[in-house]
């Protein structure tokens, strides 16, 4: 019946089908309390209109048992739905261990990806069905928002950080996905479509001509021709920190305190080095903020994430 | 008597001619006729940028107007309608012409704030208007940063401005009415009989004193950002976006119940009155008022769920968003109870009542969807949120904005409207509202972003939908517009009470002296203190 004329878009996430019970089970509170309502005032218009023959005796204007009924139910019922929907969005807002990760740059008016084995698309997201796939998004000018209706998500997207979104496709097909956040002249523009395949396909697809080196390896030239490797010594006799292993590690700061090296702190000390220095470091790093583009930071994180192995120990602990 | 003659009184309007006495007035009712005359120009130009924009939708391709032109219409369509039309509304004009009648004053505390006040507005209202005739805005009525402060091409700074002298305009009026009903209320007149409206615009005004100058701060650092470069909000200048989102936010929020208590002040008159029965629950509605005037402080959160907020922050902000939303249930279920043995007369302004109610009560309730974080993500930008402040701001605050002006238009002109012709257009404005707001919420979900010049074409059926409906609904805006004109000469003389009500309003010739009463009238009861059927057996 609703197949010429849908209320629900495609459902084709894992998230999807939870989003939609909890609308059904929201749709029925709304259908039920306004019936109710709209009845009462019905009835009570009619039954109760100029001139009829109603009984009238003893007309109340006040009960403290009523208003207390109608403050306290719809408050449980409120907090179910409240528990519900924080539940699920908990769960929705924390992508599982194993991700494929995929970087998405927002720009004035186009969408440009690029996946770790080096492929770069514009509006268009080639993703495989069944896995995780994880956004590590950022704008290069005004805020964005990344939404995919049939996967009932969307996560805005600022310049100066990385946002994160996360989903599993559950049904290969092509999907439209939005700019959802007003950002200029040809906003309704900002659309693509993603593709979701067959893991063997997208395997193919990633080997296949749109490939290019891996961003590890790009970032991995970066690495050299911004002079990042004549400070960061793999040895740790440097000026700068050794980085092997410091992607995911928890970092001593100069001044107390400790980070975890996760994407958003690489990218902040890549372009904001005197931000948050490493404990027996001086903050000497050049400012990178203007000199790389979005691309590439993602590239150097890329290769700093590559650099596997046991971190070298800090130096020392004295300045 | 002739229905040409009903001037045999002194009144305010026939205690002067000419554009000195109306420029120059500090009386209040006149005043309230000044922003009559004022917010509705603003409400047609602000319509005429919907219909445009309802009129390029019907096609999925941008065949009438450039993208660029699109954006300028939402933009100043919004901008007209919060601030030049919506925020003034029933404050500035009921509000003006009732509060000191209902609190059985002579005037405002301070009648020449009061005039200040309008020409205020005029100057912020003009300024915008001029800047939106030469150029126009295209940042949304958001003003969301970095996107206006360092990247829109468009007269942000002149808008921003407008906006900004506009801001004193409400604080003036809120401040004279809190000093008013403090103040200046009739002998015996405590707070606990003053009729609901009194709350509803006092609580209005708390809200426009404290949030009104978040606001102007806000916009004045967006103007710095924009002039000077100095980083607030800029990523690239070293300030944070997220920042403009939650200090505009702290106003917009508190800003829509701004525009929402004043017509559940309006509502709850109508009801009792048509009822002809005491309001019910009437401690629990004025309470009622003030908590959502003061939760409503404490939710602005929830337009930023997907903002990248944290997470914690966002449950938070989902639960008081549920929590603000009881006090909402409390006034429908009692205004629902009123009618319980009542007596109910059908005028038109208790039609405009009963469909608040109905629209209020989705427009709530489709809120709750908006709190329920999961399911935000995938409405929020979406038309599921168009739909659902439209029915909060259209369906509910012009409904009893329109309900309210022929409830008290008897008063404030001493002629009836046409009953006839305004049953007709409150049904048209029902049915035209519905069709073109409701297809909204199905778009929304299916995942149609706002403001989109073009659109894929899967969503057209529901887009012609709701243009059809914004047809209607504009034709259903005229007609009233026409014949409230016609009645100015031609309505049947109103006389001193014509629906029976209490309210000290009631008790002074219609249209009223410009002193109000002769003599301050004294206090000794309850409001609302109808007799219901036998009154009528009388």
């Amino acid at each position: 019946m609703m197949h010429g004329f849908p209320i629900f878009p495609p459902s084709a996430s894992t998230a999807a089908p939870r989003v939609d019970a909890l609308f059904t089970g929201l749709m029925i509170m709304t259908v039920f309390f306004s019936a109710l309502i709209f009845f009462a005032i019905a009835f009570f218009a009619i039954r109760y209109r100029e001139g009829s023959k109603a009984n009238r005796d003893n007309p109340r204007s006040e009960s403290l048992p009523l208003e207390l009924t109608w403050m306290i139910v719809p408050l449980c019922i409120s907090f179910g739905f409240y528990f519900w929907a924080s539940t699920l969005y908990t769960q929705m807002h924390v992508a599982p261990p194993g991700a494929v990760d995929v970087y998405v740059v927002g720009k004035q008016w186009m969408w440009k990806i690029q996946h770790q084995q080096g492929n770069r698309e514009i509006n268009e997201l080639h993703v495989p069905l069944g896995r995780p796939v994880r956004l590590i998004m950022t704008s290069q000018d005004v805020i964005h928002s990344f939404f995919i209706p049939a996967f009932r998500i969307k996560q805005d997207v600022l310049p100066g950080r990385y946002s994160t979104e996360w989903f599993q496709a559950t049904t290969p097909g092509e999907y439209h996905f939005f700019c959802a956040q007003f950002c200029g002249t040809s906003h309704a523009s900002m659309i693509g479509r993603v593709i979701v395949m067959q893991p063997a396909e997208y395997e193919r697809w990633l080997a296949g001509a749109a490939g290019g080196a891996p961003m590890a390896t790009v970032g991995e030239g970066l690495f050299q021709q911004f002079g990042c490797a004549s400070c960061h010594l793999a040895n740790n006799s440097g000026r700068g920190p050794a980085l092997a292993g410091v992607a995911g590690s928890t970092v001593e700061l100069e001044g107390g305190g400790t980070v975890v090296a996760d994407r958003e702190y690489l990218r902040e000390s890549i372009l904001d080095p005197a931000a948050k220095v490493v404990r027996g470091y001086k903050p000497v790093m050049p400012v990178f903020r203007g000199q790389l583009s979005p691309d590439q930071v993602a590239q150097l994180i890329e290769y700093i994430r590559s650099l596997g192995g046991p971190r070298v120990a800090a130096k020392g602990g004295t300045p | 008597m002739s229905p040409h003659s009903i001037t045999t009184h002194e009144h305010y309007l026939n205690a002067g001619y000419g554009p000195r006495s109306w420029l120059l007035t500090t009386d209040h009712k006149r005043i309230a006729i000044l922003y009559m005359l004022s917010i509705t120009f603003f409400f047609f130009v602000g319509g005429f940028f919907a219909f445009l924009m309802r009129l390029e939708l019907l096609t999925p391709d941008g065949d009438l107007v450039s993208a660029e032109t699109y954006n300028k219409l939402f933009s100043m369509h919004g901008i007209t309608m919060v601030w030049f039309f919506l925020i003034p509304s029933i404050p500035s004009v009921l509000g003006n012409f009732l509060v000191p009648m209902m609190v059985g004053a002579r005037d405002v505390a301070f009648p020449r704030l009061n005039l200040l006040s309008w020409y205020i507005y005029v100057v912020g209202g003009l300024f915008t208007l001029a800047a939106m005739i030469f150029g126009g805005v295209d940042t949304g009525w958001t003003f969301y940063t970095p996107f206006s402060s360092t990247y829109a091409h468009s007269n942000v700074i002149p808008v921003v401005i407008g906006i900004f002298i506009l801001g004193f305009s409400s604080i003036l009026t809120a401040l004279n009415f809190i000093v008013t009903i403090h103040t200046m209320r009739a002998p015996g007149l405590t707070w606990f009989r003053l009729p609901l409206f009194i709350w509803a615009m006092y609580a209005t005004s708390v809200i426009l004193v404290l949030a009104t100058p978040v606001l102007a701060i806000t916009l004045a650092m967006l103007g710095v950002e924009r002039i000077f470069g100095v980083g607030i909000f800029d990523p690239a200048l070293g300030g944070d976006p997220l920042l403009f989102q939650h200090l505009f936010w702290f106003y917009s929020h508190p800003a829509v119940y701004i525009m929402i208590l004043p017509a559940m002040g309006v509502v709850s008159e109508l009801i009792t009155c048509f009822a002809r029965k005491k309001v019910f629950g009437y401690r629990f509605m004025a309470f009622s008022l003030l908590a959502i005037a003061s939760v409503g402080f404490l939710v602005w959160g929830h337009h930023m769920f997907v903002s990248g907020q944290s997470a914690y922050a966002g449950m938070v902000f989902s639960a008081l968003s549920f929590i603000v939303a009881i006090p909402s249930a409390v006034k429908v279920f009692n205004w629902a109870a009123t009618l319980y043995k009542g007596s109910i007369a059908y005028h038109t302004p208790v039609l405009y009542g009963f469909g608040f109610i109905g629209l209020f009560t989705i427009g709530g309730l489709t809120g709750l969807f908006l709190a329920s974080l999961a399911l935000d993500v995938h409405v929020h930008d979406t038309y599921f949120v168009i739909a659902h402040f439209h029915y909060i701001m259209v369906g509910g605050a012009v409904m009893g904005y329109l309900g309210g002006i022929h409830y008290w238009w008897p008063k404030m002109t001493g002629r009836m409207y046409p009953e006839g012709w305004a049953k007709f257009a409150a049904l048209v404005l029902f049915v035209g509202f519905n069709l073109t707001f409701f297809p909204q919420f199905i778009l929304g979900y299916l995942g149609m972003p706002r403001r989109y010049h073009v659109y894929p074409p899967e969503f057209q059926v529901l887009n012609v939908l709701s243009t059809a409906g914004a047809t209607i609904l504009g034709i259903g805006y005229l007609i009233p517009f026409v014949y409230l004109i016609w009645s100015l000469r031609h309505g049947k003389n109103a006389g001193r009470n014509p629906w029976r009500a209490t309210g000290l309003e009631w008790l002074t010739p219609s249209p009223p002296p410009v002193h109000n009463f002769d003599e301050i009238p004294v206090v000794t009861g309850e409001p609302y203190t109808y007799a219901g059927e036998e009154e009528q057996r009388e």
